[in-house]
């Protein structure tokens, strides 16, 4: 059974129609990448994804479990879209990290939060709180940032931002962690050590979504790869069939840009 | 010289009379108009499109036209046009009436910069805590609330510092603040008269009671100066 499938997904803004009946299904295990032409409706399908929009139509399941059904309201209720996005982590491109807090702290804060509400938080306190600075401390080792945790967002790099946005997504154990473009904000200096990074969670069989522009790094990561355009998937297969035999027009056309810049 | 230094007592004495109205119109407006002022910018931001309109017009009408009008207005319009002296008669009814067009008038200006205070934080904040599956008090409390705080401080500190001197202003209803204090001097109080150094002498309890503030709000800016 894929760990995701997406039936049918719908969302449009007003009049224009961003996501036109996407399907798509993912392994445990696996690395997506979408690659696609700005406003192709990337950014879109993650947010859906990751209930900051909510679909017009379509379907959302995780391991089997209806997360999102258009035609089923009860399957929509605020209270529990809270608990469903922690199946989903997302990475985003401007990093968005708490710019009061720490690096440690920005990986802990959430971690905390949700373990306020476990039944034997008091009599447990200290010991869980212990162990959430250990694993997040940990997590930062991990995007070689041992020596940042106690740095504010504004003394980091963007390189180093990006990587402590990354270990805060990890920190929540989500099924699956969805990338937008976690490289298009960086110096191009700096892109390496994101990548690397990345790379090293797809060594390791961590389940993700990777929007991004970065053509080599998509073949080379992915076990299977979408182009999309205007709203649609017009491609799919693995990194040899897209990259190297894309069977549709519109995805040559595309490939050709990057080719020749 | 010799003179000076014999009124001095009698004169001090009422200044700092004059001063404590002075600051109690100033904390009090600042009391009423913290508050009002987010309520105010709640209403301005309000999706209800009449409210928003209206909270809005209020707030324009308010800070295009000076304060000492509004004063007046606020002072003389229940007596006088409507036969309705709400204010009562004296010191006390001067203060309420001082106070209430300050506190409404600072509150339209205070409104303003929670506005800015809050619609400056990015809409990634928010996002970001909601991924993360925060509720949205979380975010409130603990993302947004200290980054409004920290674009806030900074305009908010000037309006504090004008408020102080502006209290000036309640003298055109009679309200006995500190430059009422000196220049009854002016005139004759307390025995003396033609005096014009209290008058001058009043500018130091400004300059003092400002130097302290500005310590205080750059304190709190600086506190404020380890995140970006
Ligand atoms: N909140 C929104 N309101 C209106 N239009 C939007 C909104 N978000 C995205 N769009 C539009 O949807 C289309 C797809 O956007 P997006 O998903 O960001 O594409 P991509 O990430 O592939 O560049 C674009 O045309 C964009 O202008
Ligand atoms: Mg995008």
């Amino acid at each position: 059974m894929p760990i995701l499938e997406v039936e049918n997904l719908c969302k449009t803004f007003g009049r224009t129609s961003v996501l036109k009946k996407i399907n798509l299904s993912l392994e445990q295990g696996q690395a997506l990448s979408i690659i696609g032409s700005s406003g192709s409706g990337k950014t879109t399908l993650l947010r859906c994804l990751n209930f900051l929009e909510t679909p017009d139509a379509g379907i959302i399941r995780v391991n089997g479990e209806t997360l999102f059904d258009a035609a089923d309201p009860a399957a929509q209720k605020e209270s529990s879209i809270r608990k469903k996005r922690l199946h989903f982590g997302l990475v985003f491109q401007s990093f968005n990290l708490f710019p009061q807090y720490t690096a440690l702290e920005n990986v802990m804060l959430a971690e905390k939060l949700l373990a306020a509400e476990r039944p034997d938080f008091k009599a447990k306190k200290k010991e869980i709180l212990e162990q959430i600075e250990a694993q997040a401390a940990d997590l930062l080792a991990q995007m070689g940032l041992s020596n940042r945790m106690k740095n504010y967002p504004h003394q980091l790099s963007g390189g180093q931002c990006q990587r402590v946005a990354i270990a805060r997504a990890l920190a929540l154990h989500p099924d699956i962690l969805c990338f937008d473009e976690p490289t298009s904000a960086l110096d191009p200096e700096l892109t390496g050590e994101v990548l690397r990074v990345i790379r090293e969670l797809a060594d390791k069989n961590t389940t993700m979504i990777i929007v991004t522009h970065e053509m080599a790094f998509a073949r080379d990561v992915a076990d299977h790869v979408i182009f999309m355009d205007d709203g649609t998937i017009v491609e799919q297969g693995t990194p040899l069939e897209v990259f190297e035999n894309p069977k549709e027009e519109r995805t040559r056309q595309f490939l050709s840009h990057y080719r020749q810049g | 010289m010799q003179l000076i230094l014999e009124q001095m007592p009698v004169v001090i004495n009422a200044l700092n009379t004059g001063f404590i109205q002075t600051l109690k119109l100033f904390f009090v407006t600042l009391i009423g108009a913290f508050p009002l002022g987010l309520l105010i910018a709640f209403g301005s931001m309000s999706r209800f499109r009449p409210l928003s309109g209206f909270t809005r017009l209020v707030v324009w009408i308010v800070r295009g036209t000076p304060l000492m009008i509004q004063l007046l207005i606020i002072y003389y319009f229940p007596g006088l046009v409507l036969d309705n002296p709400i204010w009562g008669g004296g010191e006390t009814g001067r203060f309420l009436a001082a106070s209430t067009a300050f506190i409404i008038n600072y509150a339209c200006y205070f409104s303003e910069i929670y506005r800015g205070g809050i619609q400056g934080v990015p809409i990634g904040q928010e996002e970001a805590g909601l991924v993360l599956g925060m509720t949205k008090s979380q975010i409130f409390f603990r993302i947004k609330l200290l980054q409004m705080i920290k674009r806030i401080v900074p305009p908010m500190s000037n309006e504090i510092i004008t408020l102080v001197k502006d209290t000036a202003l309640a003298r055109i209803i009679a309200l006995q603040e500190v430059i009422f204090a000196g220049q009854s001097f002016l005139k004759g109080s307390h025995g003396i008269s033609g005096a014009i150094w209290p008058l001058f002498f009043t500018a130091f309890y400004y300059l003092i009671f400002n130097g302290l503030l500005t310590l205080l709000l750059g304190w709190l800016e600086k506190k404020l100066d380890y995140f970006r």
